[in-house]
């Protein structure tokens, strides 16, 4: 059913879909409106049988979970930024034990300097932990992938983690399809587990495991995730059979086919992507865009079928290693190793700056015509940054960094945007 | 050969009394107690943890009809009874990390309540370390929201499993490997020192309880009183370790017994945050006793030692004494 | 697409007038999208808030920075911030405010645009009257669909119905019904003068 809601809460009721039977939550901005308006549904009894537990922090949110799930319950969770780092032992704790929990990362900064505002640090810094993790385009794509999540995260056994953009998808007020529970019901059944704690068949869970098969049972979890590069599809293809729309799969190519210039991103900036892309390609620019809607299980031989035409990439991300570069572009290469081709990394939106389509049409301007240094940070102003490193050269006791550049830039809340 | 034998009147102290009726012998005695923790684990010799273990995962077995889920902190108790490849526990037991278990036992019970399984129980251990510091928090949301979990704390006063680090129920003046007895105070600091059972009793659950290794039926009627309630429980056991004691491995329970009966540690019951009952001392003895047979507290001893140390134990000893009422009027 | 863009105070429901602005959009078979500009929660402290309307999918997702209609909600911000930047030339302006333009002092700004698409509407006082609380965001949306006719009186009362339930959603819409008719009344007098 069409409705006009919240991302958040749109992804309330589509994890209530999915009939969770252990939730647990602690607050964080951007997720909160998920947890309470889960808590809502559960406290007024429209979803029922359903244990939520409001925990003292993430990291216990996390192992609430993996008690849960360890026990046969179909477990859920959300967090963001600080709260995933809180939580990272338990995280790598739930897909070292292969135990299926969902959880939504509304894709916030990391500090420091402490930011409320979207960008993908803090689901990157876990790209290695074993969890699938997928990024919704729109509120649409977010509420899909959720249905998608539990169902494949159980077949596998493997938890996943989908992002969505905080305050960006979260916050926004947009067009949602929303399934009935019987679509739900038939596309997702009872959780079976493969391991579980009952008296009647007692197991030991969590053993130390030593050198003698360490590596084999890592290497089960990457066995997993490539599996997974083949469910993902068809699972998608499923989906899209069953409720009419394209959501998920590993990746989304968009005006690629002849394109010489092809912009790889994750996440709702392909929205602004894909309107400023048809006004250069009215202006005659063969451009497309590449969204990776599977950023794990990395999708290697997808991303090179859909690159390896074109004259030159563009990685547009929301995210950094410091001290390198792109993290994304990292693995772009990765796929595109031995091909001949320019490739450029342009990092923007860190910490919530806006992507504006103006800023893009003028950096994939430059890319076009090979102009662009092969890193760059989109909209940086550097009069400030170069004021501090004169500042820091000149004097030991520079002071904070955060204050002296936000005294460059002049009040925040006389701004427009 | 005319050696002289010599016969103990032990009466019902003796772990394996058969004399007594049915009712009356300890979990232990029975030879169809559960034995969760099998043997073939990997402890030391004369490990209290172990011993401590296996009394309370068996009397809950009984108390539950063997309907029981074990969550696990990292620590002695979860490296010895898991050596690769072996498991020696004989019921559904998980280990998850160093501070959740009391978190993951909250989520095994919400999972069990889900599914309309609450008839199966469960049960959150840890160490010392894993309780009163890295997993406090968690054991704290637990008491909070009176999550129906048993918890029980096997303290043996130190991070044991990585080499005898203080932890914050080290007592004051012991040695450990991050508190040596060097300089003009050696051993452990006399802080503030952190009572969870008290803590526990701020949170007004249903059930605090202390015990010790020494006391078999005493732990085991405990932890069956613990199994006909719901909500949050605690139990905090003392479970001496020689090797991290510096102790002989067949003193373990004369150690767990001194405790109890220098005043050391209070062997106490508690519901809705006071205290119900409590276990006299038999035989009042001086903090000494207890002390001199441990080499972590060497240092107190010789000349010139530490009298005022000594002094100050005995004296939080005496403290223990007058607010528990450990000893009845005769004796104090 | 139209372009919505509301100013405010943290507390004044400025990311809720978009919120219903785009429900209404919704109820009226098309596409919208609202967002805040800043999310963390502080009275009193100046909000932006954005409104997109289309008859397709709307995939872009930036702040508006060339509005086809501004709605301010706190009329002290007119001097503190630049709410007029990027606004189109034939863009719509709702002011809340008892006051005309020329005595907040807007008077040379607003001869650069067109005066059958700007108005002021005390709005906080139609809602005082008719909520008891001075918060204007129903009535500007009724003011907005009076002066503009891009979305109906009877979408936004539709969309406040679902925001807002019992007495609140009653006087909200008595509210956003009296101001489209003040409005509505300015229009006319200002048309026949």
């Amino acid at each position: 059913m069409l409705r006009q809601l919240e991302g958040s809460h749109a992804v309330a009721e589509a994890v209530a879909l999915c009939r969770p039977e252990v939730i647990c939550a602690y607050p964080i901005s951007p997720q909160t409106h998920i947890v309470e308006g889960l808590g809502e549904l559960v406290k007024s009894g429209a979803l029922a049988p359903c244990e939520f537990i409001n925990v003292e922090s993430e990291f216990a949110a996390m192992s609430v979970a993996i008690g849960a799930s360890a026990a046969g319950a179909r477990a859920y969770t959300a967090t963001a930024s600080q709260g995933l780092l809180f939580m990272v032992e338990a995280v790598y704790n739930a897909s070292g034990l292969g135990l299926p929990i969902v959880m939504t990362v509304a894709n916030r900064a990391i500090g420091a300097p402490i930011n409320i505002w979207n960008d993908h640090s803090d689901s990157m810094s876990q790209r290695d932990c074993g969890w699938l993790q997928w990024f919704a385009e729109s509120n649409q794509e977010a509420v899909d992938l959720h249905l998608q999540a539990f169902r494949i995260g159980e077949e596998l056994s493997m938890p996943v983690m989908v992002c969505m953009d905080g305050f960006i998808l979260t916050h926004a007020y947009e067009q949602v399809d929303l399934p009935s529970q019987a679509d739900v019901d038939a596309f997702l059944p009872p959780y079976e587990p493969r391991q579980v704690l009952d008296p009647s068949d007692p197991v030991s869970i969590g053993a130390m495991v030593g050198p003698e098969a360490f590596m084999e049972v890592r290497y089960l979890a990457h066995a997993k995730q490539t599996m997974a590069l083949e469910r993902i599809p068809q699972v998608a293809e499923e989906f899209a059979q069953r409720f009419g729309r394209r959501s998920g799969g590993l990746v989304r190519p968009y005006r690629c086919e002849d394109a010489e210039t092809i912009v790889v991103a994750l996440g709702s900036v392909i929205g602004t992507l894909e309107d400023t892309i048809d006004e250069m390609r009215e202006a005659g620019v063969r451009i497309g865009v590449l969204g990776i809607q599977s950023f794990r299980p990395f999708p290697l031989a997808a991303v090179r079928a859909a690159l390896q035409g074109a004259r030159r990439v563009v990685v547009l991300e929301k995210s950094f290693s410091v001290g390198l570069g792109g993290v994304v572009s990292t693995d772009v290469r990765l796929a595109l190793s031995g091909l001949l081709l320019h490739g450029y990394t342009v990092i923007a939106g860190l910490g919530g700056r806006a992507i504006t389509k103006a800023s893009l049409a003028r950096t994939l301007g430059e890319a076009v015509a090979d102009r662009l240094p092969p890193l760059t940070f989109m909209d940086l102003d550097w009069r400030i940054v170069e004021r501090q490193l004169e500042r820091e050269a000149a004097t030991r006791r520079s002071g904070p960094i955060a204050e002296n550049l936000l005294r460059d830039v002049g009040a925040v809340a006389s701004k427009v945007r | 050969m005319n050696a002289p034998v010599k016969f103990y009147q032990t009466g019902t102290f003796t772990v394996g009394n058969r004399l007594l009726r049915a009712d009356q012998r300890s979990v232990q005695a029975s030879t169809e107690r559960s034995n969760s923790l099998n043997s073939g684990h990997r402890a030391c010799q004369g490990c209290g943890e172990a011993l401590g273990a296996r009394y309370v995962v068996d009397a809950a077995m009984r108390a539950t009809g063997n309907q029981l889920v074990a969550c696990n902190a990292t620590g002695c108790l979860e490296v010895f009874s898991t050596p690769y490849p072996e498991t020696s526990w004989q019921l559904p037991w998980i280990h998850s990390l160093f501070g959740n278990a009391a978190a993951v036992g909250t989520g095994v019970a919400a999972a069990l309540k889900v599914k309309g399984r609450q008839g199966v129980r469960v049960l959150a251990q840890g160490g010392d370390g894993g309780t009163t510091d890295i997993g406090f928090g968690c054991l704290s949301g637990m008491f909070e929201r009176n999550d129906d979990v048993l918890y029980v704390c096997y303290d043996n006063e130190a991070y044991m499993n990585t080499g005898v680090q203080r932890s914050s129920a080290t007592p004051p003046a012991a040695r450990t490997a991050t508190t040596m007895a060097v300089g003009p105070q050696p051993g452990a600091s006399f802080g503030q020192g952190k009572n969870v059972p008290l803590i526990a009793m701020a949170h007004r659950i249903p059930y605090v309880a202390t015990a010790t290794v020494a006391d078999l039926r005493d732990l085991e009627a405990k932890v069956e009183r613990a199994m006909t309630l719901r909500g949050a429980r605690y139990l905090h056991v003392l479970v001496p370790c020689p090797l991290g004691w510096g102790a002989a491995s067949r003193d373990t329970i004369l150690l767990a017994r001194l405790a109890r009966e220098t005043g050391i540690f209070p062997v106490f019951e508690a519901e809705d945050g006071e205290v119900t009952a409590v276990t006299k001392i038999r035989r009042r003895l001086p903090v000494e006793d207890y002390l001199r047979p441990q080499r972590r507290f060497a240092h107190l001893f010789g000349t010139p030692g530490h009298p005022e140390m000594l002094a100050r134990i005995q004296a939080e000893a005496d403290r223990n004494i007058r607010r528990f009422g450990l000893l009845d009027r005769a004796e104090a | 697409m139209l372009q919505v863009r509301f100013h405010g105070r943290g507390g004044q429901g400025v990311v809720t007038a978009a919120e219903m602005l785009s429900i209404a959009a919704f109820e009226q078979g098309r596409h919208a999208q609202a967002f805040p500009s800043f999310g963390s929660e502080r009275t009193g402290a100046p909000v932006v808030a954005f409104c997109r309307i289309d008859d397709r999918e709307i995939r872009l997702r930036e702040p508006i920075v060339a509005p086809d209609v501004l709605i301010v909600q706190d009329a002290t911000l007119l001097h503190q911030v630049d709410v007029f930047q990027g606004l189109r030339p034939d863009g719509y302006v709702l002011i809340n405010s008892r006051r005309s333009f020329e005595e907040l002092g807007l008077g040379d700004l607003v001869r650069r645009f067109r005066p059958e698409r700007l108005t002021c509407v005390p709005a906080s006082e139609i809602a005082k009257r008719h909520i008891g609380r001075p918060l204007p965001n129903a009535a500007l949306l009724g003011g907005f669909a009076a002066l503009s006719g891009l979305i109906r009186l009877d979408a936004v009362v539709h969309a406040i119905r679902d925001k807002f339930t019992g007495k609140v959603a009653e006087s909200n819409v008595a509210a956003a019904t009296a101001s489209f008719d003040h409005v509505a009344q300015r229009m006319r007098e200002a048309a026949d003068a």
